[in-house]
């Protein structure tokens, strides 16, 4: 094997650091390492493929992992591409590295790493340039009951059937509102769970009124139409414009209460029912990981890195694709992935890269992105769910900062945006340093969601922090 | 913070007051401070006269707001590291006690006693038990609220108002005029800008630090413990980067660790440097730390002024202007002091202290 940190190493080409190997990442590497660039592919995870394409633990052996991903084809040539690559010494694929900081120095970056699991040990990578492909994250919002055990997310009861091939519980609910809910409830249906129903906030009828992007992709649609067909197979129940209003349970959780929606996105009392179930996978969208592009002093649109049409960041020398660029999907990161390898790729060179060279992925990139941009404004939640959360749901897990404390902030002492909010009620303050909850304490606080600064993008132990980026820590 | 102590204060002296400010509550430099009430690393004079005064005004007020504000007498803990440093700092001491400062000495094996996980082989250090600690946000907050003030948050002041034969008539807002008689200028590190568009000079400078936090711990560390070269570094008038560790548990369980002091502007890039040497810091006095994580970093930028002394009181260049800002790394320390001289100011009260030498235009005449 070789080290790309090794000066005397390929004649000193140039060197990417991409970061995340899910389909973007991927996407970059290949692209990026067949045009004479040497990478460095770094992701937690012990195996490559991100969320999208999580593979079952090897020791698991399981004779038909595809059964659980569309688009299998797609993976298999991502994955022996990166193989080839790998083989060849043009690549080094550092899984189990959880990357908390990447530092620009005067001459490159400097991507700081901690080895997984155990996350103490320090792995320093320098680099030329850097791929941030990072990925999102779960938008899960509160309601009285979401801490009882047996409530899980849409996307970790997914993770579960995907790596563990198998979901604990025999009778399970799918919440919340988007596009993920469809995979979560049909492949826990497949998996043998029985999906006593689908709740789904949005309308569907929404969608009639936004035919035109929608309708400029056929595969996604057939792909709606295929779940669609797959539902009705397992007999799952699907109940749109509802929602989930309390779990319930003592130990742990026993059923939930679903309600319909009125056309204002408020509860219609009266109309509850309540469903026996021991798993709730529930879900309300996507958020993008920015964390790192944002101490790089990236600049962000809205929750998402700013990119231009080479997926270049403001910043010189750092590229972005896949969801951290905003939540489209793995076609979409598919796209851009490849294009921010190809643009890094030919500008490490000290080429003026050709977008014409890319024009079928920028093309398949816009057309995904007007998609999304309509999905999103379908896949909402209720425009009232904060009426569902009392003053003494837990808000913020790690701090256990109530919904009634987050008013109070507000009502008595002048918070008025998240961080103030944060100050007076610590929510936000914990382990999960407001991943998890800053959507919720936005909706709360009647403000708008921002992304919150966090210099660190994981926990890191001081001593490790003390001897970061000392040349002998090499 | 300051300006809610002024607000508090005032309100209390009879005064009706609104409180302004462009951002939230504690959206400046209180939000990003670790709330030090602090008399340990202040030399005799007038910023420990100030200090004294307001560690008195803090205790009263804790009777009032103490659990809502997280206040706590932890007591200060300054460690020398060598034999040499430990003489200096005792010299120090010394003379803070003749200011009226509780400073005692502590041997060797007693400052294990006091600290049971700090490094092993420390020489000594001093123990001030009037040094004291609140959340600064949420005292920012509770003053506000207990003080009546009408709260005007997101409301930028765009001018100064004066009638045209000099004094304040109030101030200009994106959102409307506020007619008063009186201004207090309680806008920290932006004091200078707010003096401007009054028409006079206020060399306040931003001075950058982080502070690191870590994940929530059982109380491991129980004063707020520094190192004794913390006090140079405050004093010191270079631009560069200097870090002197300040470690202190907290009630909620992470640790602060500060102090980082730079003068970069306003520029709020992460550094690398700055977090590794405090961390570096506060692992050599605490070698435990080593294996515990930090959370998160934030910064933010003291109101520096050149001789290290905030102005406060009422400008004699622009008659109804009041200024209460530029307490550097002490504003939340100094703010109730502050806020009870300006309110003293304001109704023509006798001040409890000698203002001269916080006098605003002190730095013009040396200009002219």
């Amino acid at each position: 094997m070789t080290d790309p940190n090794d000066p005397n190493h390929a004649a000193v080409l140039p060197h990417l650091a991409v970061i995340g190997a899910g389909p973007a990442g991927l996407a970059a590497t290949v692209a990026a390492a067949s045009r004479g660039v040497r990478v460095t592919l770094l992701d937690s995870a012990a195996q490559e493929g991100g969320q999208f394409y999580r593979q079952p633990a090897a020791e698991l052996r399981a004779r038909r992992p595809q059964a659980l991903h569309h688009e299998w084809r797609t993976w298999e040539r991502l994955r022996n591409g990166l193989r080839t690559h790998v083989d060849a010494g043009a690549v080094r694929h550092l899984t189990d590295h959880h990357v908390w900081l990447v530092e620009r120095g005067s001459e490159g970056f400097t991507v700081h790493a901690l080895l997984g699991p155990e996350q103490e040990e320090p792995v320093e990578v320098r680099a030329d340039a850097v791929l941030l492909a990072t990925g999102g994250y779960e938008k899960v919002l509160p309601f009285p009951g979401w801490t009882l055990p047996g409530v899980v997310t849409a996307g970790g009861a997914q993770a579960m059937l995907k790596g563990a091939l198998a979901v604990s519980g025999r009778t399970a609910v799918v919440a919340g509102t988007g596009p993920l809910l469809l995979p979560v409830a049909t492949g826990l249906a497949a998996a043998g769970v029985e999906v006593a129903a689908l709740v789904e906030s949005a309308d569907p009828k929404a969608f009639a009124g936004r035919t035109g992007a929608l309708a400029a992709q056929p595969g996604k649609l057939a792909e709606g139409a295929g779940y669609a067909a797959r539902l009705l197979r397992h007999r799952v129940k699907v109940l749109a414009r509802h929602t989930v209003v309390e779990a319930h349970g003592t130990e742990r959780l026993e059923a939930v209460t679903v309600a319909a929606l009125d056309g204002d996105g408020r509860v219609r009392h009266g109309r509850e029912r309540r469903i026996a179930c021991d798993t709730l996978a529930v879900g309300h969208g996507m958020l993008p990981h920015t964390d790192l592009a944002g101490t790089l002093g990236c600049r962000l649109d809205g929750l998402a890195v700013y990119v231009d049409e080479e997926q270049r960041t403001d910043v010189p020398g750092v590229w972005a694709a896949g969801e951290t660029t905003g939540i489209g999907g793995s076609a979409l990161s598919l796209a851009e992935g490849h294009i921010a390898g190809r643009s890094a790729a030919a500008r490490l060179r000290g080429t003026e890269p050709d977008p014409r060279a890319w024009a079928a992925a920028a093309k398949v990139r816009d057309r995904l992105r007007a998609f999304f941009a309509a999905l999103d404004s379908v896949y909402a939640p209720p425009a009232h769910w904060t009426e569902q959360v009392t003053d003494d749901t837990v808000v913020c897990r790690c701090e256990e900062v109530t919904g009634g404390a987050v008013r109070q902030a507000v009502a008595e002492l002048g918070a008025g945006d998240l961080r103030t909010v944060k100050l007076l009620t610590r929510a936000g303050m914990g382990w999960c340093q407001g991943r998890v909850c800053a959507p919720a304490v936005a909706g709360l606080a009647g403000c708008e969601l921002t992304p919150s600064r966090r210099p660190f993008a994981r926990p890191v132990p001081l001593g490790v922090l003390a001897r970061a980026g000392e040349p002998e820590s090499d | 913070m300051v300006g809610a102590a002024c607000a508090l204060y005032a309100g209390r002296a009879g005064l009706d007051v609104v409180l302004v400010d462009r951002g939230p509550v504690a959206g400046g430099t209180t939000g990003a401070g670790e709330g030090n009430l602090l008399v340990s690393d202040k030399e005799p004079g007038p910023e420990l006269d100030l200090a004294l005064l307001s560690g008195r005004l803090w205790a009263e007020l804790a009777q009032e707001f103490g659990a809502a504000v997280e206040y706590e007498a932890k007591g200060g803990v300054v460690v020398a590291s060598s034999s040499g440093g430990l003489a200096a700092l005792e010299r120090f001491a010394e003379g803070q006690r003749a200011a009226g400062v509780v400073a005692e000495p502590v041997a060797g094996d007693a400052l294990y006693e006091l600290e049971p996980h700090l490094a092993p082989g420390l020489p000594g250090a001093v123990h001030y038990p009037q040094d004291c600690q609140v959340m600064p946000a949420l005292a920012a907050a509770h003053l506000i609220r207990a003080s009546g003030a009408r709260l005007l948050t997101g409301h930028t002041v765009t001018d100064v108002l004066r009638a045209p034969d000099g004094p304040v008539r109030g101030v200009r807002t994106d959102r409307g005029d506020i007619h008063a008689p009186a201004v207090v200028n309680a806008t920290g590190t932006w004091g200078g800008e707010l003096a401007a568009l009054a028409g006079v000079p206020l060399p306040v400078l931003p001075r950058r630090g982080f502070v690191l936090v870590t994940e929530p711990l059982p109380r491991k560390v129980r004063h707020k413990v520094y190192a004794a070269d913390y006090v140079a570094d405050v004093a010191s008038d270079s631009a560069a980067l200097q870090t002197s560790p300040v470690v202190e548990g907290t009630a909620a369980g992470p640790i602060l660790i500060g102090a980082s002091r730079e003068r970069v502007g306003f520029d709020r890039t992460f550094s690398l440097p700055a977090v590794r040497a405090l961390a570096a810091g506060a692992t050599r006095l605490f070698p435990f730390l080593e294996q515990v994580r930090a959370l998160r970093s934030y910064l933010g930028f003291r109101p520096y002024m050149p001789d290290h002394l905030p102005a406060v009181g009422p400008d004699p260049r622009v008659p109804g202007l009041y200024h209460a800002c530029g307490h550097e790394g002490a504003g939340i320390g100094l703010a109730t002091g502050t806020g009870r001289l300006i309110a003293q100011a304001l109704t023509g009260g006798t001040p409890d202290l000698d203002l001269t030498p916080f006098r605003p235009d002190r730095f013009a005449e040396e200009a002219a």
